[in-house]
């Protein structure tokens, strides 16, 4: 359902089994790059005091101290982090990114040693444009680093089985006693919208009363539209109510003894 | 083919959820805790069950968050499954690079050849053009301490150095100013291999071009012990790592042009990664220690320091550096190919 807004990337095992990567977007990633040098900056900042009172001590090597830090930090920061995290910054963490071998394999550390050396071709000549450019550019949105190193950023949405909790409190189904009608159901509606039915139940509670009762009559409205379920049954049926019958035909959710 | 999802989840849920653990047991902590043969076959056995109850997931059923769970799972088991054992470069690669970094410089030698080539054309440029046209210095090394005149600056340096110390509470900040700096050049004249080695080139050109202008100046103006004490102390290691960085670039531009047979630049980039790695690891090392030299040596000249005893520091450890490149590291490579 999401693949028309993100590209992705298709892996395809030995074994036979295809899996997909959502490929993070040049924007969300330039975000995540924003988060991490401020934290740089925010970090050195905070260093800077240390190193004005080691001034105390000595100018020349305080200083030299400083720089050596700072360079040591503006590229250890990204190969460090990444290394201990699986791919991941304090940045690329907040957003929900990972650079992720470009074949699904685990990363090597000369992976992530690479792609972050060459950040200083990519930055050129500002704001990383050439880096930019080639990640707008490649069909994996790549940026150069990227592709010397064979890697992917890729989004990773939080992911668990679903919760069929709340589904479950729906003690009777009227649907049950039309099998038939439940197995063409099951055979007419998409997948697509069969998730949206189901989340739009899970996430009831979050909308407001009249955009609830908006979007309800509206996946009632289309559910009718694919199987007619007798109008005895159906009558004093609320559409919420509707939808959730479906939702239970459509899942074969067991209910409560 | 009509599945009960919910039976469906709920008998294989455990499998799953056990499997979830053991990628978690790994992804946390693979360094401490490492599996025994039976939890590596367990772990393999449950990734094959994943794996085909997605397969199972994907052709039959409704629910794509269930199949988004199971596919998530497949992924990171995979990576684990194919990848090759995640070390971080600590120690033992740090001594492993003693011997790695000659080994990468001698495998890609005709490549130093063609820097070596671009680097003394930009020389020979720099030096003739100097020597034809002595008003083009401002063009050829727009530095403003080496526009004056040669011999006027020399005996400024010794007169200076006569009275006090030139460098005095400013000479570990300088080296650390001169290590960060080259280092950055040396990185991004790598990094612009990425520019098929266009960028590479014209950076080796440049520099050429500049290290002959400076030479042909103080040469002649008769100046050419003080130049030598001057630059062979850090340059003799400074200038060969400038080179080895341009090395990699080449190295970088020719594997994304020219394609060896039927593999993929994928593949040939990844035969390469290792050897980039190393060569920067290895030229940033060299950095550092022409960084020190050049603070605490180069610019101390006589009478504090006689030159005949730079000249013969420079050449001493030009000798060494070029040694170290053709020797080290000889007899592991005889193993590694009989193995």
């Amino acid at each position: 359902m999401m693949s028309s807004r993100y590209n992705n990337l298709v892996v395809q095992t030995p074994e036979g089994v295809q899996f997909t990567y959502q490929l993070a977007s040049p924007v969300s990633r330039f975000i995540a790059l924003a988060v991490d040098i401020m934290i740089i900056w925010t970090a050195m900042s905070l260093m800077g005091v240390l190193v004005t009172l080691m001034q105390w001590v000595s100018y020349d090597f305080a200083m030299a101290f400083y720089i050596l830090l700072y360079s040591v930090f503006n590229i250890g920061y990204f190969i460090l982090l990444e290394m201990l995290w699986r791919g991941q910054t304090i940045g690329k963490r907040m957003l929900s990114l990972r650079v992720q071998d470009m074949h699904g394999l685990k990363l090597q550390p000369a992976q992530l040693v690479l792609r972050n050396l060459l950040r200083f071709a990519d930055s050129l000549p500002v704001l990383y444009f050439l880096g930019g450019a080639s990640a707008l550019i490649s069909p994996r949105s790549q940026r150069l680093g990227d592709i010397a190193a064979g890697t992917v950023v890729v989004r990773m949405p939080h992911l668990a089985l679903p919760d069929w909790g709340e589904l479950m409190e729906n003690q009777f189904n009227s649907f049950r006693q039309y099998p038939r009608l439940e197995a063409l159901l099951r055979q007419r509606v998409p997948p697509e919208a069969a998730e949206l039915a189901l989340q739009s139940l899970r996430r009831r509670d979050e909308m407001e009363p009249l955009a609830r009762a908006r979007l309800f009559r509206e996946l009632a409205v289309h559910l009718q539209q694919q199987v007619k379920f007798p109008i005895e049954i159906t009558a004093s049926m609320s559409d919420e109510q509707y939808v959730r019958n479906c939702v239970d035909s459509l899942y074969q959710v067991a209910r409560k003894a | 083919m009509i599945l009960d999802l919910q039976k469906f989840v709920s008998e294989r849920r455990p499998d799953w959820e056990a499997f979830e653990a053991m990628l978690q047991h790994l992804e946390d902590d693979a360094r401490q805790h490492r599996f025994d043969v039976a939890d590596v076959q367990r772990f393999h056995y449950l990734y094959e069950r994943v794996a085909a109850d997605l397969t199972k997931l994907s052709t039959s059923a409704v629910e794509p968050q269930t199949r988004n769970y199971l596919e998530s799972l497949v992924a990171r088991g995979f990576g684990e499954m194919h990848g090759n054992a995640r070390r971080l470069p600590l120690t033992g690669s740090l001594l492993q690079l003693v011997t790695a970094f000659p080994q990468a410089v001698r495998r890609h030698f005709a490549i130093l050849l063609m820097v070596l080539a671009i680097f003394g054309s930009g020389m020979v440029f720099g030096g003739l053009a100097l020597a034809l046209d002595e008003t083009a210095k401002p063009v050829l090394m727009p530095f403003p301490h080496l526009l004056g005149d040669p011999s006027e600056r020399v005996a400024e340096e010794e007169a200076t150095a006569a009275k006090e110390d030139p460098m005095e509470g400013g000479k570990s900040t300088f080296s650390a100013q001169l290590m960060t700096y080259n280092t950055k050049v040396a990185i991004v004249t790598l990094a612009l291999g990425m520019t098929f080695g266009i960028g590479t080139g014209i950076l080796l050109f440049y520099n050429g071009v500049i290290i002959g202008a400076v030479m042909v100046d103080y040469v002649l103006a008769g100046e050419s012990v003080f130049l030598a004490g001057w630059l062979l102390p850090h340059g003799s290691v400074e200038i060969p790592a400038i080179l080895l960085a341009g090395q990699g670039g080449l190295l970088l531009g020719r594997t994304l042009l020219f394609a060896h047979g039927r593999r993929s630049m994928g593949q040939r980039l990844q035969e390469i990664r290792a050897d980039l790695v190393v060569l920067t690891a290895g030229v940033a090392s060299l950095l550092i220690w022409a960084g020190i030299i050049e603070s605490f040596m180069s610019q101390y000249h006589e009478p504090i320091l006689p030159y005949v005893v730079k000249i013969s520091f420079g050449v001493i450890q030009l000798v060494g550096l070029i040694a170290y490149m053709v020797l080290a590291g000889r007899g592991n490579l005889k193993q590694e190919q009989l193995k």
